[in-house]
């Protein structure tokens, strides 16, 4: 009946699709107004960003930049807007920036913080950027005690016999690892550098000083504040809780009793306690726990508590990250005759860091942010401490939005940038599929 | 020995009298349940034998306690002459001699496919970086890829990822070599890529012991076969007669089970 076959003569010329399935109208149907439900959610959503634009629209075009203080703010906006105008006074921004960003720190000697900065940006570039050469890395392995140097000011003797004590480690190490086994050498060498770096550094500095004289003007830890002691607490925990969070990971997986029961019950602690309680320990208790006169600075102390409390952190992150690991990666390693260091070192942390990157970012960023509770053991925090400060003169003494937003725009740069770079790392490193 | 296949033949003149392995009643427990009993065996240098047996029957348990990937309780085990004990010295040395390929290959994703091979030369021999390079891309052109060294293990099909995995062992030069079911992973048509690679390993007269379910292969190129069953060795013979003549029982009702489709 029907005839089944069939010949075309004429190629048929491409056409465009139907208006509906493109562009703009395509984009809107898809992604606002998919169904009853999708479209009012727009219209709401809608709503409420111009509710929300509308509230802060004025107070955010009638800015202030200006003033010497909140009542001429306040004087300027109601002579330009209206008497019942509203107007953000970023005057204070302009006044006290320098504050927020370096809390007290002498101005005559800023130029020290410029070049540790600049310095930090130069040290951890070779770490983020591996394209780079490695050996630039022994710059930023250098590059803590020269901050340190730059920042706290003294004689140079300080760091460098810190340095020393570093080097007296090592050597240690190398001579009784073969003997002693890694952990055992390493923990030898730790004690013979502690005891030089207590009972050594000071008397051999002091001589060193009186031969060849080269200082900076010290500067007090009490004036540190701002972003300068959110950066230093920060980078410091966060440089040192990487690697001893790997350690407490691995010690948590040891087959030995007691390596495995002071990893554990390290982790369990410092998780299971505010980290205020451990910056209250960190101010009040550790100094009775110290010979009376060890000059224990109290960021040091913080420092060491907030490393403590994120390597915990950290440590649990990559314990998942090493329980992903198949059986199979280890046992391949050990059966091409590597030992437990250096399958870990070749072998594990590269894949278990790797798949552990989003977790240790998070810790990280957490971390940065926790730096602000530093104000209740009496340091001066961006947030609270330099607030509080700033709004102690009586010029800016009814001022909050302002210096708030200031301080959560410069974190949300920060930790923003953390998320990117991590993003960026994941997508490097991706290589298990094309 | 009943008139060996030519195959058979030309495999028992390369073995010496040198033992390579010697298992003198090992045993092997998890928990309270017996996995390993008594097992003994000798390997002679240049032997190549295969393990066959139900899962479940302590074969994979059983090569793996020669390179201590499994620890075992009782007996003994010398491999090259260096007996296996907790000591992490020997067992580092037994390891760099004795090569082990596994079921789901475990190279390392992270690391492109020379690295994979080069990594235990330079950090466990400490080769030199180039010497390694040379070594490892020597032993990709004899499993036939020497075009992917540059690629992620990721990136290779699955019996491509079995011959990097050997070349891997090869790389270290090791003196024997275990081989912990090669083929079970893989699609048929790759199995055949992995086991002419095995072949050729066999004919250069190394040492193996290889568990697997390929009967083809045991026939070709093993010159003892090893029927295990509940953890023991219940039957051992050359090829010819392990096929063509099995004593036991249960070996019988093996055979006919994996032979008879």
């Amino acid at each position: 009946m029907s005839n089944t076959s069939f010949v075309r003569n004429e190629m048929l010329p491409p056409a465009p699709p139907p208006v509906s399935q493109t562009g703009l109208v395509k984009w809107l149907r898809e992604n606002l107004f998919a169904g009853p439900l999708n479209s009012a959610l727009t219209v709401l959503g809608l709503g409420a960003a111009i509710w929300l634009i509308q509230a802060a629209a004025p107070w955010l075009l009638h800015s202030v930049w200006v003033a010497d203080s909140q009542n001429e703010c306040r004087a300027i906006v109601q002579e330009r807007w209206g008497p019942d105008a509203t107007g953000a006074c970023w005057a204070i921004i302009r006044a006290r920036w320098h504050q927020f960003l370096f809390g007290f720190y002498p101005m005559e000697e800023y130029w020290r913080l410029f070049v540790t900065f600049a310095g930090l940006l130069l040290a951890i570039l070779p770490v983020l950027a591996t394209s780079l050469p490695r050996k630039l890395l022994w710059g930023s392995v250098l590059y803590p005690l020269v901050a340190f140097w730059l920042l706290w000011g003294g004689s140079v003797w300080g760091p460098i016999l810190t340095l020393a004590g570093f080097g007296l480690w090592a050597a240690v190490f190398l001579a009784l690892q073969v003997r002693l086994g890694v952990v055992v050498a390493a923990g030898v060498g730790l004690i013979v550098a502690a005891v030089f770096w207590i009972y050594g550094v000071d008397p051999i500095e002091t001589g060193l000083q009186s031969v060849l004289p080269f200082a900076l003007p010290e500067v007090d830890s009490d004036q540190f504040g701002g972003f300068l002691l959110a950066l230093v607490i920060g980078a410091t925990a966060i440089v040192i809780s990487l690697p001893l969070g790997i350690l407490l990971a691995l010690g948590r997986q040891s087959d030995m009793l007691i390596v495995k029961s002071l990893s554990v019950g390290f982790i369990e602690f410092i998780r299971g306690v505010p980290l205020i309680t451990l910056l209250f320990t960190a101010s009040l208790l550790l100094q009775y726990f110290l010979p009376s006169d060890t000059k224990f600075d109290l960021i040091l102390r913080v420092v060491i508590l907030v490393t403590f409390f994120s390597a915990a952190y950290i440590a649990e992150v990559i314990r998942g990250g090493l329980a992903a690991l198949p059986r199979g990666q280890y046992e391949a390693a050990d059966a091409l005759g590597l030992d437990y260091w250096q399958a870990q070192r070749l072998i594990i942390m590269p894949q278990a860091l790797k798949i552990s990157i989003p977790g240790i970012v998070s810790t990280f960023i957490g971390l940065f942010k926790d730096t602000t509770l530093v104000a209740f053991v009496g340091l001066m925090d961006p947030l609270k401490g330099i607030s509080t400060a700033v709004r102690a003169d009586i010029n800016w003494k009814g001022i909050y939005w302002e210096p708030y937003i200031f301080v959560a725009v410069i974190f949300f740069i920060f930790n923003f940038s953390m998320s990117r770079y991590s993003m960026y790392l994941e997508r490097k490193l991706k290589r298990d599929h094309r | 020995m009943s008139e060996p296949n030519t195959q058979a033949a030309r495999a028992q003149m390369q073995v010496s009298d040198e033992v390579a392995i010697q298992i003198s009643n090992m045993n092997k427990w998890y928990g309270q349940f017996h996995v390993l009993r008594d097992i003994n065996l000798t390997v002679q240098r240049g032997e190549r034998i295969v393990i066959a047996g139900p899962s479940g029957s302590g074969k994979s348990t059983m090569i793996r306690c020669i390179n201590r990937l499994e620890e075992h309780q009782a007996g003994k085990i010398i491999v090259d002459g260096i007996e296996l004990t907790s000591d992490l010295k020997n067992i580092d040395k037994v390891r760099s001699e004795v090569g082990m390929v596994f079921q789901h290959f475990n190279l390392f994703p992270h690391l492109t496919i020379l690295e994979n091979l080069t990594l235990a030369p330079i950090w466990v021999r400490k080769v030199p970086k180039r010497e390694a390079e040379e070594t490892a891309m020597y032993f990709l052109e004899k499993v036939k890829i020497p075009e992917q060294a540059n690629k992620y293990p990721g990136q290779l099909s699955g019996g491509q990822q079995q011959r990097v995995a050997i070349a891997r062992s090869l790389c270290m030069k090791p003196r024997i070599m275990l081989f912990d079911e090669p083929t079970s992973a893989l699609d048929p048509e790759m199995i055949k890529e992995v086991l002419d690679t095995m072949i050729e390993l066999a004919e250069e007269g190394m040492t193996m012991l290889c568990v697997t379910h390929e009967m083809g292969f045991a026939q070709a190129v093993a010159n003892r076969v090893i029927f295990m069953a509940d953890g023991q060795i219940v039957e051992q013979n050359n090829p010819h007669d392990f096929f063509n003549n099995p004593q036991s029982e249960r070996t019988k009702q093996f055979l006919s089970q994996i032979l008879g489709h």
